[in-house]
């Protein structure tokens, strides 16, 4: 079964690598080159020894050709090993890029379900580390899968050529490595886990220690914490140091291993060099062979579990690619012309999950400049409510229609363009204060800009910002208040006006003064539009021409103030406790 | 760098002993080449049979002890870099506990937590590589080249020449590429806080119909980052066919010196064979010495990072008055306070009394001062100027813990600690009774969230108390402060997440107690203090207002205009 996933999903990077084909076949062929260069070269080499017999003995005519051949074959060998590396790192990087986009792009079309159902570190170290690790492997596999399998392959051929039994006893010794290193490696591996979960204890201590110190000193609980602390710090480092003492008696262990076949060589070498099997130059070659086979050797072992962990990346990256995408707007999208804003929710049924019905045959009839107000408790489920207006969720059953026509009918831009929203959980964008108000409207001039930031009360502050409106903002809007930011959002709706409005009534943890200045920014938006506002000020709620009163997702209550008051029921509650006393 | 390593004491015998072995190994490694020398020479030249035997025996001896050499090697080197890491941890948590507010607020708590996680790992797998490879490559290095004098100094001046040669190509690549791929990890960077913004924005990003702008953002960052990389790569591909080429060059201009002398009798033929062989095992060192040096650099800017850390000195003194038993008298003399870096004092001039037993109720916008204002009775901060004053002592001349312990926090967050209600509720006071646990929760309100559990106190907190609502772990955080049964309590807006009506009862409970703490409720809600003794009203850190609820009501501006935008007019009128 995996196997099978991992089959697909490779068949799946090798199209994606398919447009650099010719790339491939030329670094293909640069490596054979380099190969084939760098192997003949010890051989070039052991000729020229075979030449240095003994005092008087030296052929000084052949020598000099053959060393002249080693510097050309050495230079070639340079200059296509460099080729070839930048060969590579072209269809690497490039291959990186063209997967980061396609994700990148892919995201944009995604439906907010899958975003909203998968934490949004998970879906940046996607993009982010999931890629690199993929190109890591694939760079690898490149410079060193290829050239490590002709090289031994290579090697084998020479060796054989000049010795077959010798030959062979390398080829039955060396592989002895890599069964020490997979021995190894494999007993690690528990004691690396055991590593890890003891870190991820101990992190988590200091999580709570540092990140809450301020109540970890309130209570006087230091030393309490500390020796917690101490005795996770203390197993951590039993664990840790045998994983990592035994991990590192892989390359000891392999260099045995290697030097055993280096002993054997020579053994067998000089013996057959005795018996006149072979020349002393011929037993260099295969020495400094016997060095050269085990490490590609080492290195594919290697390479195998870099390749196998860059596919289960690149799967997860393709996961993201591949997932569903949102449902397509209609292929003859009716268009809206002068948006109104009446607004009819009819029999409306919508859920997150299948098992838990939310909103259930929901009715609302909404005028065209009426103001809807929603009230309820945090986490009441006004996020639902801006998600199936917007289309950020489509609803399971109903409709809502704005002006008449279905908003399923419409280009998901369209709707988008005639609603207009003003959240509490405030998002800039990392630039210009500029640039954040055009958002909506890019090409906006900046008699525009400063018309709209004066109507949201947010000029003021702004021209006190060091650069004003080209002040640079961070993400998640920097140094800015809550406030501030709240007042750059309303000035970003304010530049592009919509029909209807979605706006969110600050709460306590805005200062009185903004809160007023937010309000009247508010009542500057509303006139003559179709507006949801989630409201927390008494006035707001009583001017609202229709109260919604939503609890856990639900809509329990729909009515003004005085038909619920009347009511006696969680509004009439809602407001006794909260506004009458 | 100096501060960190005294945690090394201790390990000094490994330290030495651990590098001393993989010396030894070293050196083991560089007889191999006049071995194979002697063998070429005297076995095959003389046809001596049981002496070509004999070498490789020797060899292969040569090949176990270096292994057991290189065993006991990594051994102490683990050793010092584990336990050296493991003294580094817990002297930071505990130099961490030490600092001032003040001084984290600075840091940063995510700043300290990767200094005590990722850099010290890092560190560690630094101090283990270097007590491996440090000494050992270097010493291959010019050890093939002292064995080359030993064989012939004329021959070994080649190698005197191709040191220096590779050197500079190797760390001179080494040089030009760092701070390329530094480049390289800015452009990463870009491209993750756009894939981040796009996702934390993706509402109003949509809402504004901004995805094709934002792929057209994105594909021009991901290009950036691939001309940045293939800069990088170019330069940094260039360090092996380089190295490659002119260690070939050198071997042949070996050969022909060798050839030359073995004509003239100077030297035999296996002796050149072993030169040869010392050219070789050259290249292979540098190429790791160059691998261990970015390394180690990485791991001293980690060590210097920590070391910054534990460079900081905690800036608050601690007294030395035992006195117990407070009676929680609380008094304020023109105190200013004043946050490391801001511009402007966070508190002017700020002055009042309460009597033990009473309520005082703070109010006022976000950033007036309030939390400041009740950090300074705990000490949590220090006042810039003026003194606070317990029971007519200056806070400063308690010992911290005894002060500490007579006064009871809650935090605006609320926090719950991983482990049990139980255990939570200990915080407050280690030797609590079963009673005092339960009156605790009575007068938080807390009763039926605890008894609604199925294991009540003995009920699972998770980490941060995400397996509590926010108005359970609020009243679970006011209990955990009444365990300690303080004589001042500090209700840092944490009536916030609970309704009017169980905030009321919360208070009423509060003033009902055998003995009522001296409580401070800080809060934006005007009904969460109008029933207070005595309410400040504070605005840009200054106190505006001074009162009653109804003097207040008549005489502070601030305070109407507080009180009004919650309570309008008319209502109230009936109310």
């Amino acid at each position: 079964m995996a196997d099978e996933k991992q089959m697909t999903t490779l068949k799946k990077v090798l199209h994606r690598i398919k447009p650099y084909t010719s790339g491939i076949v030329l670094s293909l062929c640069s490596a054979a080159v380099s190969v084939v260069m760098s192997l003949y070269i010890p051989v070039l080499i052991g000729r020229a020894i075979d030449c240095i017999v003994e005092a008087g003995r030296v052929d000084f005519a052949r020598m000099g050709s053959l060393l002249t051949q080693v510097v050309l074959c050495a230079l070639a060998a340079g200059l296509v090993q460099w080729g070839m590396r930048e060969i590579n790192n072209r269809i690497t990087f490039q291959v990186t890029r063209d997967i980061r986009n396609e994700a990148f792009r892919h995201i944009q079309v995604l439906p907010l379900s899958y975003l909203d159902s998968h934490p949004q570190g998970e879906l940046v170290s996607r993009v982010i580390t999931d890629v690199d690790t993929f190109a890591d492997g694939l760079l690898m596999g490149f410079t060193q899968f290829f050239t490590g399998i002709m090289t031994i392959l290579g090697t084998l051929i020479i060796m054989l050529t000049i010795h077959p039994v010798i030959a062979l006893v390398v080829i039955l010794v060396t592989p002895l490595s890599l069964v020490v290193a997979a021995f190894i490696a494999k007993r690690t591996y528990s004691m690396f886990t055991l590593q890890s979960a003891t870190r991820g204890e101990l992190t988590g201590i200091m999580d709570e220690a540092v990140g809450e110190i301020k109540v970890v000193r309130a209570f006087g609980h230091e030393k309490a914490s500390l020796s917690q602390f101490d005795e996770v710090n203390e197993r951590l480092d039993k664990a840790s140091l045998q994983a990592v003492f035994f991990s590192s008696l892989t390359n000891p262990c392999t260099r045995f291993v290697n030097s055993v076949v280096y002993a054997l060589v020579a053994l067998t070498g000089a013996l057959f060099c005795l018996a006149g099997g072979i020349t002393v130059g011929s037993l260099t070659i295969l020495l400094n062979y016997a060095n050269q086979y085990t490490k590609p050797f080492n290195e594919i072992s290697g390479v195998v579990t870099e390749l196998q962990n860059a596919l289960a990346c690149a799967g997860r990256v393709l996961d993201l690619i591949e997932a569903p995408e949102r449902s397509a707007d209609p292929a003859e999208p009716k268009k809206p012309g002068k948006v109104e804003g009446s607004l009819e929710i009819r029999d409306l049924k919508f859920s997150y999950t299948p098992d838990k019905p939310l909103i259930d045959d929901f009715q609302l009839s909404v005028k065209p400049g009426q103001r809807i107000a929603i009230v309820g408790p945090t986490g009441c489920g006004k996020t639902t409510f801006i998600n199936l207006l917007m289309r950020f969720y489509d609803p399971q059953g109903g409709s809502i229609c704005l002006d008449g026509v279905n908003t399923l009918d419409m280009t998901r831009r369209d709707l988008r363009r005639s609603v207009g929203m003003v959240l509490q959980d405030t998002w800039l964008k990392a630039g210009t204060i500029r640039d954040n108000i055009a958002m909506g409207k890019p090409d906006a001039s900046m008699e525009e800009i400063v018309a709209a930031a004066k109507q949201a009360h947010a000029h003021s502050f702004i021209k006190r910002l060091p650069q004003g409106y080209d002040t640079l903002i961070g993400e998640s809007g920097g140094s800015l208040s809550q406030g501030q930011k709240q007042l750059l959002c309303i000035a970003r709706v304010m530049l592009c006006l919509p029909p209807m409005l979605f706006l969110d009534e600050a709460t306590s943890s805005i200062d009185t003064r903004t809160e007023v200045r937010i309000q009247k920014a508010f009542d500057t938006m509303m006139q003559g539009r179709t507006t949801f506002i989630v409201a927390h000020r008494l006035s707001t709620i009583r001017e609202a021409d229709v109260i919604l009163v939503m609890k856990d997702g639900h809509i329990i209550e729909q009515g003004n103030h005085q038909t619920l008051l009347a009511k006696g029921g969680f509004y009439a509650n809602l407001y006794e406790s909260q506004f009458a006393h | 760098m100096k501060r960190i390593m005294r945690y090394m004491r201790g390990y000094e015998k490994q330290c030495i002993l651990g590098p001393l072995f993989k010396l030894l190994e070293a050196a083991l490694e560089l007889l191999v080449p006049l071995v194979v020398a002697s063998i070429v020479d005297q076995g095959i030249g003389l046809g001596n049979r049981s002496y070509i035997v004999q070498m490789c025996l020797v060899m292969i001896s040569l090949g176990l002890v270096g292994l057991a050499c290189s065993v006991t090697a990594q051994f102490f080197a683990a050793r010092a870099a584990v336990g050296f890491c493991t003294r580094l941890r817990h002297a930071l948590l505990e130099h961490i506990l030490g600092l001032s507010y003040t001084q984290i607020d600075t840091i940063g708590t995510s700043t300290l937590i990767t200094r005590m996680t990722s850099d010290v790992n890092q560190v560690q797998s630094g101090v283990n590589l270097c007590l491996r490879l440090l000494l050992r490559s270097p010493f291959v290095v010019f050890g093939a080249m002292i064995m080359a004098f030993t064989i012939d100094a004329q021959a070994a001046l080649v190698f005197v020449g191709v040191i220096p040669v590779l050197c500079v190509i190797v760390f001179g690549i080494m040089l030009i590429t760092m701070p390329k791929y530094k480049q390289v990890q800015a452009g990463l960077d870009q491209v993750t806080s756009a894939t981040r913004q796009n996702l934390t924005g993706v509402r109003v990003l949509r809402a504004f119909c901004k995805e094709d702008s934002e792929v057209e953002t994105f594909c021009g960052k991901t290009q950036e980052l691939t001309r940045r990389q293939l800069l990088a790569g170019r330069i940094s591909a260039l360090m092996n066919p380089v190295t490659y080429v002119v260690i070939n060059f050198a071997i042949v201009i070996l050969v022909q010196v060798g050839a030359l002398k073995v004509d003239g009798g100077i030297l035999t033929q296996g002796l050149v064979i072993a030169l040869y062989n010392y050219m070789s095992q050259i290249l292979v060192e540098l190429i790791k010495m160059a691998d261990l040096i970015i390394n180690m650099t990485k791991a001293a800017a980690c060590a210097d990072r920590i070391g910054a850390v534990l460079e900081v000195k905690n800036d608050q003194q601690d007294g030395t008055s035992q006195s117990r038993s407070l009676r929680g008298a609380v008094e304020f003399r023109n105190v200013c306070a004043q946050y490391a870096g801001a511009g402007e004092p966070s508190l002017t001039d700020i002055s009042f009394r309460a009597e033990p037993g009473q309520t005082v109720g703070i109010i006022g916008g976000t950033g007036s001062g309030k939390t400041t204002l009740v950090n300074l009775i705990p000490r949590l901060y220090d006042a810039a100027q003026g003194q606070v004053l317990v029971d007519g002592r200056d806070v400063k001349e308690y010992e911290m813990e005894v002060l500490r312990r007579e006064i009871g926090v809650v935090p605006q967050k609320s926090v719950l600690f991983q482990g049990t209600i139980r255990e939570n509720l200990l915080w407050g006071n280690p030797d609590a009774t079963e009673e005092d646990l339960w009156q605790a929760l009575k007068v938080a309100q807390a009763e039926e969230v605890v008894k609604g559990k199925n294991l009540q106190l003995e009920e699972p907190v998770e980490q941060g108390g995400m397996n509590f609502s926010g108005g359970q772990r609020q009243r679970l955080t006011i209990a955990r402060a009444l365990v300690r049964k303080p004589k001042i309590l500090i209700l840092d807006d944490s009536a916030s997440a609970l309704d009017y009506a169980t905030d009321a009862k919360l208070r009423m409970a509060i003033r009902a107690m055998e003995q009522p703490p001296t409580t401070f409720i800080v809060s934006q809600r005007a009904a969460s203090v109008r029933f207070a003794d005595e309410i400040l009203v504070l605005d840009d850190g200054c106190m505006v207002g001074r009162g009653t609820h109804d003097e207040l009501l008549k005489s502070c501006p601030v305070y109407q205009e507080i009180y009004y935008s919650q309570f309008p007019k008319e209502v109230t009128g009936n109310g």
